[in-house]
C-alpha cells in the first residue's frame, strides 16, 4: 500500500515529495499518486527496454556487456524525478530509470549500446558509460567513487558563478562505498556544504562479494554522521518510500540543509552484467523481502488501489514495447564508426596533439 | 627587479584570477594567511577573496572537484603540494580529465601544479619527476618549464588552454631561478627552445636538468667543444622537429631528464630521432636518467642520484669521442 510505503521509510519527513517534474512538467502540487504512476511507467519503459538489450545481447548484437538495473528501477526512478534544469545528475551502472526521468533520450541508449556513430559517444565508449554532461548527466568512469567529487565540482561552481536554487544528485553502490576514492568525495562534500544527495543502493553484491566481506559496519546510513552527511534508510523495492525519502532529500538540500545520504536496500535481481549467471546468490537470500521486484510491487499497490485500470497498464506497457522498439530500429540502421575514418584526437585543441609518427 | 621562478609561478596566478573570472585556486594550504607549502599563492586568498580554496588532504577528490568545476565553464588551478601525491589523484587524472574529451566531446581546462624534483634531503616522497607517466596517458599536456620567463606565460598558457594540463614546476628552480623581467608573451606552447647553439652535440633536456646540461654545455666549451641545448619546454606535445633539426647540425644526441630511466620523455626523444632521422646521427644516441632506485634523502646519494653537470659532460664527452 503506498500510504503504508511511505510510513515504513525511515525519513522524517512524513510526507509525500511535490517536486515539479522537469520531464513531464507536471504540476507543483500533483498528488503523490501522480507521481506514483509517472515513476511506474518510467519503470516500465526501463525494464523492457533493458529486456530487450538483455535478448540482443544474447544474439550476438551488442559488443561488451550489457549491465541491467532489475529490481533498482524504483530507486533510480525517484533519483531523476526530482531533479529541475540545471541540476546535476551523476547517474551509474544500474540507473536506466533514472536516466530516462531525468531526461536521456532512449535513442541515447540503443545508439551506444548498439555502437551508431550518432549516438553521445560515438563508438568511443559504449553501454553504460554515457552522459551528457552539457545538459548535466554526468559520464561515468568505471572507477566506483571518482563521481561523487565530480559532482561536488559541479556544484562548487555553480556556487561560485552566483547560480541558485540547484542541486545535485549522485549515484553509488554499496560496492563502491568501499573506494577511498568515495570517501574523499563524501567528506569534501560536507566540508564545502554543497546541496548533494547521494543515493545509495546496497544490492548485497559487488560482482559475486556479498555484503559481509564487504564491510563490517553495522548499517552503512551509520556512515552518514562521520561524513557530516543526514542520513536515511530505504527500502528500496517499495516506489512509495523511494519516492518520499529521495524526494524529501532533493528538498532538503534544496532548502539548505546538509548533504543527504540515502542508503536504499534491494537485491541486484540479474548479474553484474549479462555474462554473469548470479549463481553465487543463495537461494534463500532471494527469499529475502529486499529481494522483492520494485516493479511488482508498485504494479500489486496501483492495483490495490485501483489507481488505473487493467486496460491503462496493458496500453502503457504496449507503449513500452513500441518506443524501445523504435529507438532500437533507428540505431540498428546508423552507421557504425570505421577505425581509418575516425578522428584520433584526444584533445580539443588539434594543434597541440602530439605526433608521435612523422607525417606520411 | 628580480623575480625569482616561484615569483613568476605567483604572479602568474594573481594575473589569471585578476583577468579571469572563472579562474580559482584549489589545494592543500593554498588559502589562508598561510599561501602554499612553498608560497606560491601567498596573499592571492586576501587579495581575492572565495576563489583560493583550501582543501582538505585529499588529492583524488581535489582533482575530481576541479574537473566538476571545469564542466561548468570554470578554469580551475590545483596546486597539489608535492608532484609526488599527484599519485593519489592519478585515477581523476588519467581516467576522468583525460578521457573525457574524447569520450563526451567536452574538453576539461583544468591546470594541475605540480612542484617537481629533488631537493636536497626531500627524500623518496617529496622528489619525483612525474612528466614521463601524465605524458604517456592520452588527453594531457605536460609542461616542464625550464626558465622564469616560461614558468610565467606557460602557466598563462595552461589556464587557457582548453584541454587538461600538467605544468610541473620544478622546485629546485623556485629560488635558483631568476630574471628581471616577466615577458609578456613566450614562445607557443609546443615549440622547444634552443637555449645554446653547437654544433658538435646536441643535448635535449626540459626543466631542472637545463640547469645541468648548460653547467656540462659551459664546461666543455673550455675544452672547445660546441654543446647546443634543446629545453624542450612542454614534454607532451613534443617538438620533434626542433629536435630533429638540431640533430641535423650536430649528428650526435644526448637526452637529460629527472624522472626514473625506463621509458619517458628521453627515451622518447630518442625514439623518434632514431626512427625519423638515422640518417642524420653520427653516433648511437645516449641518454641520461636518475637512477632505477626510489630517490634517496641523504645529499650525497641524492646528487649522484640524478643527472648532474658532471655526469652530463662526461657522458657528452664519451659521445663526442665516437
Amino acid at each position: 500500500m503506498l500510504q503504508t510505503a511511505q510510513r515504513t521509510a525511515k525519513s522524517k519527513t512524513k510526507k509525500a515529495a511535490s517536486a515539479p517534474s522537469h520531464k513531464t512538467g507536471a504540476d507543483k502540487a500533483a498528488p503523490p499518486h501522480d507521481r506514483f504512476l509517472e515513476a511506474f511507467r518510467w519503470m516500465l519503459l526501463t525494464r523492457t527496454l533493458e529486456e530487450k538489450l538483455v535478448s540482443l545481447y544474447r544474439g550476438g548484437l551488442i559488443t561488451g556487456g550489457v549491465y541491467i538495473g532489475k529490481g533498482q528501477e524504483a530507486v533510480s526512478v525517484a533519483c531523476g524525478l526530482f531533479l529541475q534544469k540545471g541540476d546535476i545528475f551523476a547517474p551509474l551502472i544500474r540507473d536506466q530509470a533514472g536516466r530516462s526521468a531525468f531526461g536521456e533520450p532512449l535513442l541515447d541508449v540503443t545508439r551506444t549500446y548498439l555502437g551508431s556513430r550518432l549516438g553521445p559517444m560515438r563508438g568511443r565508449d559504449g553501454n553504460i558509460h554515457r552522459g551528457h554532461p552539457r545538459n548535466n548527466e554526468l559520464a561515468m568512469v568505471s572507477h566506483l567513487g571518482a563521481m561523487i567529487s565530480v559532482t561536488v565540482g559541479t556544484l562548487m561552481a555553480k556556487r561560485l558563478k552566483g547560480d541558485k536554487n540547484f542541486v545535485g544528485l549522485a549515484c553509488i553502490g554499496e560496492g563502491g562505498m568501499q573506494t577511498g576514492s568515495f570517501h574523499e568525495g563524501m567528506n569534501l562534500a560536507a566540508v564545502e556544504q554543497v546541496p548533494l544527495v547521494v543515493v545509495a543502493t546496497n544490492n548485497h553484491y559487488a560482482y559475486s562479494t556479498p555484503n559481509d566481506r564487504e564491510f563490517a559496519c553495522r548499517d552503512l546510513v551509520d556512515r552518514a554522521i562521520g561524513y557530516g552527511f543526514e542520513g536515511y534508510s530505504l527500502d528500496g523495492t517499495d516506489l512509495g518510500a523511494c519516492l518520499d525519502v529521495i524526494g524529501s532529500a532533493v528538498k532538503r538540500v534544496r532548502a539548505g540543509r546538509p548533504p543527504q545520504l540515502v542508503v536504499a536496500s534491494v537485491l541486484r535481481l540479474s548479474g553484474h552484467g549479462e555474462h554473469d549467471d548470479a549463481s553465487y546468490v543463495p537461494e534463500e537470500v532471494k527469499r529475502q523481502p529486499f529481494a522483492r521486484d520494485c516493479l511488482k510491487v508498485a504494479e500489486q499497490t496501483i492495483v490495490d488501489l485501483n489507481l488505473v485500470d487493467a486496460e491503462t497498464l496493458g496500453k502503457w506497457r504496449k507503449d513500452a514495447i513500441a518506443q524501445v522498439e523504435e529507438a532500437i530500429a533507428a540505431a540498428q540502421q546508423e552507421p557504425a564508426p570505421e577505425g581509418d575514418k575516425e578522428d584520433w584526437c584526444a584533445l580539443s585543441n588539434r594543434g597541440l596533439a602530439d605526433q608521435p609518427e612523422s607525417p606520411e | 627587479m628580480s623575480i625569482t621562478y616561484l615569483e613568476a609561478i605567483r604572479e602568474a596566478q594573481a594575473k589569471l584570477l585578476r583577468d579571469d573570472e572563472r579562474v580559482f585556486i584549489y589545494g592543500q594550504d593554498v588559502g589562508g594567511t598561510f599561501g602554499g607549502a612553498f608560497k606560491a599563492t601567498k596573499g592571492l586568498a586576501k587579495e581575492f577573496p572565495g576563489r583560493v580554496l583550501n582543501a582538505p588532504i585529499s588529492e583524488d577528490a581535489i582533482v575530481g572537484t576541479a574537473i566538476g568545476a571545469a564542466m561548468q565553464g570554470m578554469r580551475p588551478i590545483v596546486e597539489m603540494q608535492f608532484a609526488d601525491f599527484s599519485s593519489i589523484a592519478l585515477n581523476q587524472i588519467l581516467n576522468q580529465a583525460g578521457t573525457h574529451y574524447w569520450r563526451t566531446n567536452m574538453p576539461i581546462p583544468i591546470t594541475v601544479r605540480l612542484p617537481s624534483g629533488g631537493t636536497k634531503g626531500s627524500g623518496p616522497f617529496h622528489s619525483q619527476s612525474m612528466e614521463s607517466i601524465y605524458a604517456h596517458y592520452p588527453g594531457l599536456i605536460v609542461m616542464t618549464p625550464a626558465t622564469v620567463e616560461d614558468a610565467y606565460t606557460m602557466l598563462i598558457e595552461a589556464v587557457a588552454i582548453d584541454d587538461p594540463v600538467i605544468y610541473c614546476e620544478h622546485k629546485y628552480l623556485y629560488y635558483h631561478l631568476k630574471a628581471d623581467q616577466l615577458p609578456e608573451k613566450g614562445l607557443p606552447t609546443g615549440r622547444a627552445r634552443i637555449a645554446r647553439e653547437g654544433r658538435d652535440l646536441t643535448i635535449v633536456s626540459y626543466s631542472a636538468m637545463m640547469q645541468e646540461s648548460l653547467a656540462a654545455a659551459e664546461e666543455l666549451e673550455r675544452d672547445g667543444f660546441e654543446i647546443e641545448v634543446v629545453d624542450l619546454r612542454t614534454v607532451k606535445p613534443l617538438d620533434t622537429d626542433t629536435v630533429l633539426a638540431s640533430v641535423a647540425r650536430t649528428g650526435r644526441l644526448l637526452c637529460v631528464g629527472e624522472s626514473f630511466p625506463w621509458g619517458g620523455a628521453t627515451a622518447e626523444v630518442i625514439a623518434r630521432v632514431t626512427s625519423q632521422g638515422f640518417h642524420l646521427l653520427d653516433a648511437a644516441p645516449q641518454r641520461l636518467n636518475a637512477k632505477d632506485t626510489p630517490i634517496p634523502y641523504h645529499p650525497n646519494l641524492w646528487s649522484t642520484h640524478r643527472p648532474n653537470a658532471k655526469n652530463v659532460a662526461a657522458k657528452a664527452r664519451q659521445l663526442l669521442r665516437e
